[in-house]
């Protein structure tokens, strides 16, 4: 591969992964919400 | 509405799929840098991105500090108006710096009105708030990557992964900062101004914006020229490709804006329950460990 490839497919690999850590944190604060939504709705 | 949400994915999936294909395979090669020069199909939108939304922060955080007051809301709307009008004035009146365009210039004072009424037309409130800690949060993660690609970039192209003391690239780091900051300051203060005192900081930190900006035209820099409204060139095609992008990423943006404000209602609303369940007198539940509803919802996550 072209070393200059690599620095492309790096950059497009991090802002991937950025953008999917982010949802990623998203889904798990919502689904702890969601949780404490369900507890509240129990009492 | 509900069913908006799947339709909206779904055309952003095939833009972001179309823009990530036009970006590596149709879009010309530089005859400079090579295929490396890719990397701008994700570095400037996601710029673009982030400024925008950090534009959006800074008015509703101006509207979330001035609705309260009329008179001051007032006087808010005719700067605005004085800003929009005046902006376009100015900008064919007086010399601009070398390679700014007056249309471009222009555009910018009118949008900052259009923009301000927009979100003051259809937000009010805690929506303001809600509004500024969603474009805040989404910013930082645009912010990020740029701030990640960047120096991909640059090493190969300038030796470099960074270039210390380069306005631009320093101005942009004190951005992500001031954001970081402010979102740090939302997660952890439980006093009851922090909305006040983070809507302070939003309009302190928007400062910082058009420095980043327009630092690459006042102040001699590393950093290339603008691609759009300033004196750099690009070809033609490079430059479509590059607007195409930048739409899947906005439309991207939008979709996760879309979650996170969602995300804000629902916790705003659980956060009443719970405050509503602590006055009532029950000490069960999730809030009974620290007696302090707010903790037990930031256990939850801000």
């Amino acid at each position: 591969m072209n070393s200059s490839m690599k620095f492309l497919y790096a950059a497009y690999a991090a802002t991937w992964t950025i953008h999917l850590l982010y949802i990623g944190s998203l889904v798990r604060r919502y689904r702890r919400l969601k949780q404490d939504l369900r507890e509240l709705k129990k009492k | 509405m509900k069913r908006a949400f799947p339709i909206l994915a779904t055309f952003t999936a095939l833009a972001l799929v179309y823009a990530s294909y036009q970006a590596l395979r149709v879009a010309p090669t530089d005859a400079l840098q090579g295929d490396v020069y890719r990397i701008i199909y994700y570095h400037v939108p996601s710029a673009w991105t982030a400024f925008l939304l950090f534009f959006i922060n800074f008015i509703a955080s101006v509207h979330y500090l001035v609705d309260s007051n009329r008179s001051a809301s007032r006087v808010a709307k005719w700067m605005v108006l004085a800003i929009g009008i005046g902006g376009c004035v100015v900008a064919y009146v007086t010399p601009l710096p070398n390679g700014m365009r007056p249309s471009v210039a222009a555009t910018t004072a009118l949008a900052i009105t259009a923009v301000y009424f927009v979100i003051g037309k259809y937000f009010s409130g805690d929506r303001l708030d809600m509004l500024a800690v969603t474009t805040a949060e989404v910013g930082v993660v645009f912010c990020t990557i740029v701030l990640v690609t960047g120096p991909i970039w640059a090493r190969p192209v300038w030796g470099i992964w960074w270039a210390p003391g380069d306005i631009r690239l320093t101005s942009t780091l004190v951005l992500w900062l001031i954001y970081v900051s402010y979102l740090v300051l939302r997660r952890f203060s439980n006093s009851a101004q922090t909305q006040v005192l983070a809507a302070t900081v939003a309009v302190f930190g928007a400062l910082d914006v058009p420095l980043v900006y327009f630092s690459i035209w006042f102040f001699r820099t590393q950093h290339p020229q603008p691609v759009i409204g300033g004196g750099g060139s690009m070809d033609p095609r490079m430059l479509h490709v590059l607007l195409i992008s930048w739409m899947a990423f906005l439309c991207f943006a939008f979709l996760v804006c879309w979650l996170r404000y969602r995300f804000e209602t629902m916790r705003r609303e659980v956060e009443e329950a719970q405050v509503l369940e602590s006055l009532l007198g029950d000490d069960r539940g999730p809030s009974a460990e620290t007696g302090n509803p707010k903790v037990a919802l930031n256990r939850s996550g801000q």
